[in-house]
């Protein structure tokens, strides 16, 4: 059995998998097979396993630190909620609501493209510290726009984000990011990581490789940030704080930076263990830092740092004798 | 002109509570090269350690300073051991997560166990005088000179001690420190306990200025106080001081003219453009990377 998971799954495995689990959701939905509560938290898992994986491509494959991520989610959140509720109100939600969070994304995106012409300058602390400022920018930027609300927040957004919508993004960020990460040009993107300086001399093109890992990871940043504000039908600026950013970096290391196993078994157990903790009240954020804590103290590279369980590895990377057959 | 003076004198006032928090992030920057972003929590903690001290003992403005700045001090040596020691050789990010989970656990302990607001008891009763139309309490002149005090004798300190020296050594080279005979850990855990005792008297001021205290303070003032310690050069310590004075003059004259709401973007827009014209602060040095 171990075997098994030793090796890339026999051909189609995959791709079956997925359809199962896409036709199980949208089965799941169409009978109402489950009650509010569990397709609620669902759908929770499925938003942080986007943010996760999405932060982890900044913060793991590619070694920088930011803590900018929920300021990417707002700018979802807020431009999806715009086009939901005031620019194509009138329209079907089955057409409608995809190009929201396109258009969420798009804009996260387009922001993510500045803070990476940014990251030329500078690395490591400071630039932790200008993804802070970006932060702090968009809050009080969005508090400070009567249009969408202001501080009070945004209001009346329909409840769009369905479980099959979930799990379709969820698997469009995993399948883009696996793709990334494993390509000719995401092979830089890990080598910003391990030395720019010596990646700039092998002839990396650093400066794309991190203006791509930016764009993409604040992309699907702005999609979580999209599905989450379809999800709770009110979102106001206060909401995508530091706290925020912080949960989605005790995702990524508790499940491991580098990996895709590890961040969806990150996002796993935050998503869970806070539901359980959710009667502690304000001691579940004692309880989740402190988790972090003794994390970095313990295990500092998370449960599954840098492996990667062998199904998501595309199959070339492994030796040829095994491909055969 | 009058109100001119009167806000000059606020922002001096706002600036130099920042400026004694700012030097506990910059110092532990300079010595450790790690932003210790627990440090605002420790700064919001400690004016709770003083609203508890004067609900059991009424004592003398002093006399709580004193107190209050002892008990932070230790709170900071314990962080220190028991979170970043361990973790002096792993790799800055882990440091920089263990600090960020550190201060929310300060935040959030101190949420649960006072969720709302306090009103802090009178430390003394100010007088105000009246200088030609502009109004001044000695509750102010207090707060500046305890803290322009409170820096002059640190930069003595820290220029003119063995101690000092010992800090400024093992900011430049903590490898080769060890080798003359400096004992590391004590100068880094001394360096811990000044910076942690100042944010202590910035907390204690602070809440004689401002007598309503909550758990969020260290996210609203603390971190306010960090984005000086970047505008003036993280690592320098009189960029800190400057950066808190620039960020205090900045956020009291910004009310005056827009709506109190746009603080924040102004605070935090300031420190992109900063950053990105002059990426290592005012009178910070440039890290040079060796290859």
């Amino acid at each position: 059995m171990t075997r098994w998971f030793r090796q890339p799954p026999p051909r189609g495995v995959l791709l079956t998998l997925l359809a199962a689990g896409l036709a199980a959701c949208f089965v799941i939905e169409q009978f109402g097979l489950v009650d509010d509560y569990v397709r609620f938290v669902l759908i929770t898992l499925g938003i942080n396993i986007i943010l996760c994986v999405s932060l982890n491509l900044v913060n793991g494959w590619m070694g920088e630190f930011s803590v900018g991520h929920a300021g990417f989610m707002a700018l979802g959140a807020y431009l999806s909620a715009c086009v939901s509720v005031k620019w194509l109100a009138w329209g079907d939600p089955l057409w409608m609501f995809p190009l929201a969070v396109i258009g969420g994304g798009l804009m996260a995106g387009a922001v993510g493209f500045l803070l990476g012409l940014l990251s030329f300058k500078t690395r490591g602390d400071y630039l932790a510290i200008i993804t802070l400022a970006f932060l702090m920018i968009v809050k009080s930027g969005l508090e400070n726009i009567p249009y969408v609300g202001g501080a009070r927040g945004f209001l009346g957004i329909g409840n769009h984000t369905t479980l099959l919508w979930t799990a379709i993004w969820t698997a469009l960020t995993l399948w883009a990011i696996r793709n990334l990460v494993y390509s000719r040009f995401g092979r830089g993107i890990v080598a910003v990581r391990e030395d720019e300086i010596a990646a700039n001399a092998m002839g990396v093109d650093t400066r794309k490789a991190k203006l791509a890992a930016f764009v993409v990871s604040s992309f699907f940043g702005g999609v979580a940030g999209a599905l989450f504000a379809h999800q709770l039908q009110f979102i106001n600026p206060g909401v995508f704080d530091i706290v925020k950013s912080t949960e989605i970096l005790v995702m990524v290391y508790l499940g491991g930076v580098g990996s895709l196993a590890g961040s969806i078994l990150g996002a796993t157990v935050f998503t869970f263990l806070s539901q359980v903790l959710q009667p502690l009240g304000t001691w579940r954020m004692v309880i989740l830092p402190l988790i972090l804590v003794l994390l970095m103290l313990f295990r500092p590279r998370g449960i599954m740092g840098m492996r990667e369980f062998p199904w998501f590895v595309p199959r070339r990377e492994f030796p040829a004798k095994e491909d055969k057959k | 002109m009058d109100y001119f003076a009167q806000q000059a004198i606020n922002a001096i006032q706002l600036g130099s509570i920042y400026a004694l928090i700012a030097l506990g992030y910059s110092m532990v920057y300079g010595v450790l090269v790690m932003i210790n972003f627990a440090h605002g929590d420790v700064f919001m903690v400690s004016s709770f350690f003083c609203l508890l001290l004067l609900l059991f003992l009424p004592v003398p403005f002093v006399a709580a300073l004193i107190i209050v700045m002892l008990a932070t001090a230790i709170l900071g040596v314990a962080i220190e051991r028991l979170a970043y020691r361990p973790l002096r050789n792993a790799p800055r990010v882990s440091a920089i997560i263990t600090a960020l989970g550190c201060g929310l656990i300060i935040q959030n302990t101190t949420l649960s166990l006072s969720p709302y607001s306090q009103r802090m008891p009178e430390l003394f009763v100010p007088v105000t005088w009246n200088f030609a139309g502009v109004t001044v309490s000695s509750l102010q002149l207090l707060i500046i000179g305890v803290s322009v005090a409170l820096m002059v004798a640190l930069d003595f300190f820290i220029r003119r001690t063995r101690y000092g020296m010992a800090m400024r050594a093992i900011a430049q080279d903590r490898m080769t420190v060890p080798l003359m005979g400096i004992p590391v850990n004590t100068i880094i855990a001394m360096t811990f306990a000044i910076g942690a005792a100042l944010g202590g008297a910035a907390g204690v001021l602070y809440a004689s200025a401002y007598p309503v205290i909550s758990a969020t303070m260290g996210v609203l003032v603390g971190w306010k106080a960090f984005v000086a310690a970047v505008i003036g050069g993280i690592g320098s310590v009189r960029g800190a001081v400057l950066g808190a004075y620039v960020l205090g003059t900045v956020e009291v004259f910004t009310v005056t003219v827009l709506p109190s709401t746009y603080r924040d973007l102004v605070v935090y827009s300031l420190l992109l453009v900063i950053l990105v014209f002059k990426p290592y602060g005012l009178l910070g040095r440039p890290a040079v990377q060796k290859v």
